[in-house]
């Protein structure tokens, strides 16, 4: 015990000593001589000083970037290492995700899928993390994270199924939204409603690999999230398990401005959630969210150091929600229909990849033609199939809540339901054309 | 072995028999405030037996995330009144991401312990028995023993069982509750009650704490001292009480329950909870659906009253030997 508490104590000195370039200018009033209070290492000083190193104009957190608007590497930036076969294949599945997006949104306005939310904007961001992690590292997302599914190879059809909860759907068997997606030999653990649930469960998956001997400095749990979900508590109860346990995870969040209607400025008054990570004791950076290549970049070496350090690492990315929140939700109630337009032509984080892959040599307008073209097929291919297939059989409804043997209680009610079923399954309307849809009715 | 050391001694070999098993909560490390940790951390290590930062949604969170990835779980939450920051974590994530998942991924790894009931002093936040708040939770389990062998049988048990489960510890036990217990591993079953004392003329349906008040009712039945013998009817005292300890709250023993009342035809169920949408309406209401026709008396519940825990009216408010008494009274002469 002993051992451990002066372990402590010496990895705290040796932080402070990476820190002292945040020290304010008031740094001459401090006095060595004076020393610090017990178990702290802050120096005493004696100037009345209260700062908020986070709101001060000029001071807020920097934005790294390699790429312009019109996908030209900025000066004296660095391009991260990028063949072209990766290259193309992070842009196929940029391309891809609006193609499914238009697609979803589109049939769940017909009322063929009950739900769906869409990405719009946030592809950079979603595929350039997902790129830079490996395929093993276990993911817990949000919900506007498909992206990272299919660069993992989920496949369209996989990601049909479970909109239209259809026996193909191994997801969830139909029992959730769409949306809710999972795959655990993707390493994505399944999705669920309740906003930043899957933050501190991500640092409780960090401490098993790390347990793990042969997936300890190998892997990470890597958590998405939105800046609108960053203000419920499982967010600083993650950060804080990560950082204090510690564990390796890192954290990426998705800013985009807008928790449904309620823009950033009403979710917190520092400085996003980028200036959250130092209070941790977290390494934190900002990315463009809209220049892949960033994103790649920062995730790449953020996840190094997640790995190596086995700590926390935060990650916030600058992006904009394109898109309406969900398909329960008209944007243009609360943000105008300019500003939304204006980003989407000022800022496409696809058209600046396109440009860089231009100036590359790496693509060309007829392989976009040809593309886009493919996908739009793909996707409508796998929606036809989802669409004809049937549901599980109904009797799962009453499965998988309990592991081992069913309990008297399910196993009744399962038997309630059948009577019922028996009695008016062929007359009541409403149950008739539902049995209609499931398997083996 | 006290109540505190079975629980430690179940830890210990559930550390020792599975490398991927790890105990943390809130001041573990150096033994708990309860002493139910004490030197698991220096026989295991800090990697497996750790403190971890005062947040309960953390807790539960995390051990989800370990549980997850088939880790074996085991985290205290300090005292069950504090376990209600972790109620998104345990009812919407842990209950349901076995099915949520279609099967796919499951929590079975995790165990929540937490010390429950009442402790005589304890006030609004040293008292509560909150099992009632997770009996809508379908996919958890909810154990709670009544002595030390107990307490290790059912622990072990609720560490290896494939699903979530709370285990709630009655704090008042811990040191006072004393009895032989094997050193070896064992375990006893989940969702099945005990009848504690066989009888044909009323069951009485407890758990945790009470099962001792009803022990000592029922000795005064039969044996009053001089101050209560005007109240207890000679013919009553040679009843033959069934007293039942329910062990797991969630799924509970119906079929046990159930056919113990279609003998006797009169149930009182105790608890320390209010009453108010507490376990035993739950009860209540399967009993007179299932032995409706063999009931001589309506269900009585004995519970807390529908107030918080008042510190110095705590005597008053929970369920005691004598109000458990004069239930009994009541139900044999209904």
């Amino acid at each position: 015990m002993l051992r451990s508490i002066s372990t402590r104590i010496l990895s705290r000195r040796s932080l402070t000593t990476a820190r002292r370039y945040s020290t304010p200018n008031a740094s001459s009033a401090y006095s060595e001589a004076r020393g610090h209070l017990p178990h702290s290492q802050s120096p005493i000083t004696s100037k009345l000083h209260f700062f908020n190193s986070v709101t001060e104009e000029g001071k807020q957190i920097p934005t790294y970037r390699v790429l312009d608007g019109v996908g030209q590497v900025l000066e004296g930036a660095e391009v991260p290492e990028i063949d072209r076969d990766t290259a193309r294949k992070i842009y196929e599945n940029m391309v891809l995700l609006p193609i499914m997006d238009n697609l979803l949104y589109n049939i769940q306005r017909q009322g063929k899928i009950s739900f769906y939310i869409t990405a719009y904007g946030e592809e950079a961001t979603i595929i350039g993390s997902a790129a830079a992690l490996a395929p093993d590292d276990e993911v817990l997302g949000q919900y506007r994270e498909l992206g990272v599914l299919l660069w993992r190879g989920y496949g369209i059809d996989a990601a049909m199924a479970q909109c239209f909860g259809n026996q193909d759907d191994t997801s969830s068997k139909g029992r959730q939204m769409p949306v809710h997606w999972g795959s655990p030999s993707l390493h994505f653990h399944t999705i669920s409603s309740p906003l930043a649930t899957q933050i501190p469960q991500a640092t409780g998956v960090a401490y098993a690999l790390k347990r793990d001997p042969l997936r300890r400095g190998k892997n990470c749990s890597a958590v998405y999230f939105g800046e609108g979900a960053a203000s419920e508590g499982d967010f600083h109860a993650g950060m804080l398990f990560a950082s204090t346990i510690p564990a390796p995870t890192l954290f990426i969040a998705r800013n985009n401005g807008f928790a449904i209607s309620t823009p950033s400025t009403e979710q917190y008054y520092g400085d996003g959630i980028a200036a959250r990570g130092p209070g941790y004791g977290i390494d934190t950076i900002r990315v463009d969210g809209n220049d892949v290549l960033a994103v790649l970049s920062a995730t790449k070496e953020a996840r190094r150091k997640c790995v190596e350090g086995g700590r926390g690492v935060l990650l916030e990315a600058m992006t904009y929600r394109v898109g309406h929140h969900s398909t329960s939700d008209d944007s243009f109630a609360y943000r105008p229909r300019q500003e939304v337009e204006d980003r989407k032509r000022s800022d496409n984080p696809i058209a600046r990849f396109r440009l860089f892959l231009h100036s590359q040599g790496w693509w060309s307008d007829a392989e976009e033609e040809e593309l886009k073209e493919r996908l739009k097929q793909d996707v409508m291919k796998a929606f036809k199939k989802a669409e004809a297939t049937k549901r599980w059989p109904l009797s799962e409804l009453f499965e998988d809540v309990y592991g081992g043997e069913q309990p008297w209680n399910l196993k009744e009610q399962k038997k309630e339901l059948d009577g019922l079923l028996k009695k008016y399954g062929g007359i009541w309307e409403p149950w008739k054309n539902e049995l209609k849809k499931f398997k083996d009715n | 072995m006290n109540l505190y050391q079975a629980v430690r001694d179940a830890m210990s070999i559930a550390l020792l028999k599975d490398e991927n098993a790890v105990v943390f909560g809130e001041d573990v490390a150096f033994g708990g405030v309860f002493r139910c940790t004490m030197g698991l951390a220096e026989e295991f290590g800090r990697e497996r037996v750790f403190n971890t930062p005062l947040s309960e949604q953390g807790i539960a969170g995390f051990g989800i995330g370990l549980a997850a990835m088939g880790h074996t779980a085991i985290a205290e939450i300090q005292f069950a009144d504090y376990i209600y920051p972790a109620f998104d974590q345990l009812v919407n994530e842990a209950a349901k991401i076995r099915y949520r998942s279609g099967g796919q991924f499951n929590v079975g790894g995790l165990t929540i312990r937490t010390p429950t009931m009442s402790v005589g002093h304890g006030g609004l936040y040293h008292s509560q028995s909150p099992e009632g708040f997770f009996m809508g939770a379908a996919g958890l389990k909810i154990v709670i023993p009544r002595s030390p062998i107990q307490a290790k049988g059912l622990l072990l048990a609720s560490i290896r069982d494939p699903n979530p489960v709370i285990f709630m510890e009655p704090k008042i036990l811990y040191r006072s509750a004393v009895e032989h217990v094997p050193v070896d591993d064992f375990t006893l079953p989940l969702s099945r009650a005990e009848i504690l004392t066989p009888g044909t003329d009323l069951t009485l349906l407890t758990w945790g704490t009470p099962v001792y008040h009803c022990e000592t009712a029922l000795r005064i039945l039969s044996n009053p001292p001089p101050s209560l013998a005007p109240h207890i009817p000679q013919s009553l005292r040679s009843a033959k009480i069934e007293l039942i300890d329910l062990r797991t709250i969630l799924p509970w023993d119906a079929e046990t329950v159930i056919e113990s009342v279609k003998k006797t035809g009169r149930l009182v169920v105790v608890h320390e909870a209010g009453k108010t949408g507490g376990v035993g309406g739950e009860i209540a209401a399967e009993v007179q659906k299932k032995a409706f026709l063999r009931m001589q008396a309506p269900v009585r519940r004995v519970a807390g009253w529908d107030t918080p825990v008042g510190l110095q009216y705590e005597k008053f408010i929970i369920p005691d030997a004598v109000r458990i008494l004069d239930a009994i009274l009541e139900t044999l002469t209904y």
